[in-house]
């Protein structure tokens, strides 16, 4: 708390400061929406609507489309709070440098303000379109996300994106809290699969920005147990992950095509981790771990986007009935 | 920036008034303010469909 509330009067000292110099703000509507980080707000989008058709019920199309709108912003505001906490770490990384913050287009304060009114506005929208469950839901993945991922986690353990990958797999649960008001295995299951793909996504991007880690003071697991290790860890991760993929089948709500999907891209997924577990040196190491970050973000888009492609063309479940 | 215009900035703080924006800052608060007001908009029309879609048939159903 007391890391919080210096942050808070770091905040207000700059804005103070600023006031002497410029009143008004400096940022295009570009800049707040980058603040958003359009890109997770996609891929939550996305992951929400799967969670939302493959639950059992009916939404009304208005209220549906409230729904996924509010987590959308949800997780953007979600963002915005991150991009305010991390400035510092920010703007000397260059992945991150040209961000609005850093690069002194936003002020700090604005950013908060943006973020947490953000966060107000999408929980009170979702309880009011769908349920207070699933608005609830939405606060507590925002408030991990912020402040257990963010301000905690992150610059605390090098298991940071394993526990706050959560954070990012909780949208499916919330699209099906949202239609139904519940949650069922269906919508832990594609939990579980986000949650387990989360640490061989970001480590093999971690191996090759470790430099970039390591200037930041951030304690991503290169950095912390070494390369080699990592390189098990991503390992051991994916061979979790592959069979994981295929448990919407088991489940009943992944078909055919989906189980042939899950199971080649889950089969390349290992392929890819064996790949960089093998090649620890030099040019073919980078590549290796470039290549399974890339294939990463395939194989995901691609089992969900079959997921909602099935059940959007009303194609039957292999084991229809199997565990419901 | 030109001194006058300095001036002119550290004249307007005293009095409590804007500083002067160049084109750019300008360009940028109108863009700002159209997407507010665009929201707005959008936000209107959303609860008034969220409400509708709430009602559903009773929307129809007044007791005469």
């Amino acid at each position: 708390m007391a890391m919080i509330s210096d942050r808070l009067a770091e905040t207000g000292r700059r804005e103070a400061a600023g006031a002497a110099q410029v009143s008004v703000s400096g940022g295009s509507v570009g800049d707040y929406i980058a603040l958003l980080k359009p890109r997770v707000m996609s891929l939550v989008v996305f992951t929400a609507l799967v969670g939302m058709v493959i639950a059992p019920g009916h939404v009304n199309p208005v209220l549906g489309f409230a729904s996924l709108l509010a987590i959308a912003i949800g997780a953007g505001a979600s963002g915005c709070l991150n991009m305010w906490w991390d400035a510092d770490i920010d703007a000397v990384m260059t992945r991150t440098a040209r961000r609005p913050i850093p690069a002194g287009r936003i002020a700090p304060g604005e950013a908060l303000a943006f973020g947490i009114t953000l966060s107000v506005g999408s929980v009170l929208v979702l309880g009011l379109a769908s349920n207070w469950f699933a608005a609830a839901f939405l606060a507590f993945t925002i408030f991990f996300y912020a402040v257990v991922y963010t301000m905690w986690l992150k610059r605390a353990t090098p298991q940071n994106i394993v526990i706050g990958g959560a954070a990012g797999a909780f949208p499916p649960m919330i699209g099906e809290a949202a239609v139904t008001g519940h949650v069922s295995l269906d919508g832990l299951v594609l939990f579980a699969i986000i949650f387990l793909w989360t640490p061989p996504h970001f480590w093999a991007l971690a191996l090759v920005k470790a430099g970039d880690y390591a200037r930041a003071g951030v304690p991503m697991m290169p950095n912390v147990a070494g390369p080699d290790a990592t390189r098990r860890q991503i390992m051991l991760y994916t061979l979790l992950l592959a069979p994981a993929g295929l448990a919407p089948v088991a489940l009943g709500f992944g078909g055919a095509i989906y189980a042939t999907v899950a199971g080649v891209t889950g089969l390349g997924m290992v392929a890819l981790a064996w790949r960089v577990l093998r090649r620890r040196e030099g040019e073919a190491a980078v590549k290796a771990a470039q290549q399974l970050f890339a294939f990463s973000i395939l194989y995901l888009f691609l089992l969900f986007a079959t997921l909602l492609a099935e059940q959007a063309l009303g194609f039957g479940s292999l084991f229809a009935g199997w565990g419901r | 920036m030109r001194d006058k215009d300095r001036t002119d900035d550290k004249e307007r703080a005293v009095e409590g008034g804007p500083p002067r924006m160049s084109p750019d800052e300008a360009r940028r608060r109108r863009g700002r303010n159209i997407a507010i007001a665009v929201v707005l908009g959008l936000l209107v029309i959303l609860f008034y469909a969220m409400t509708i879609a709430r009602l559903g048939e009773n929307v129809m159903n007044r007791p005469m």
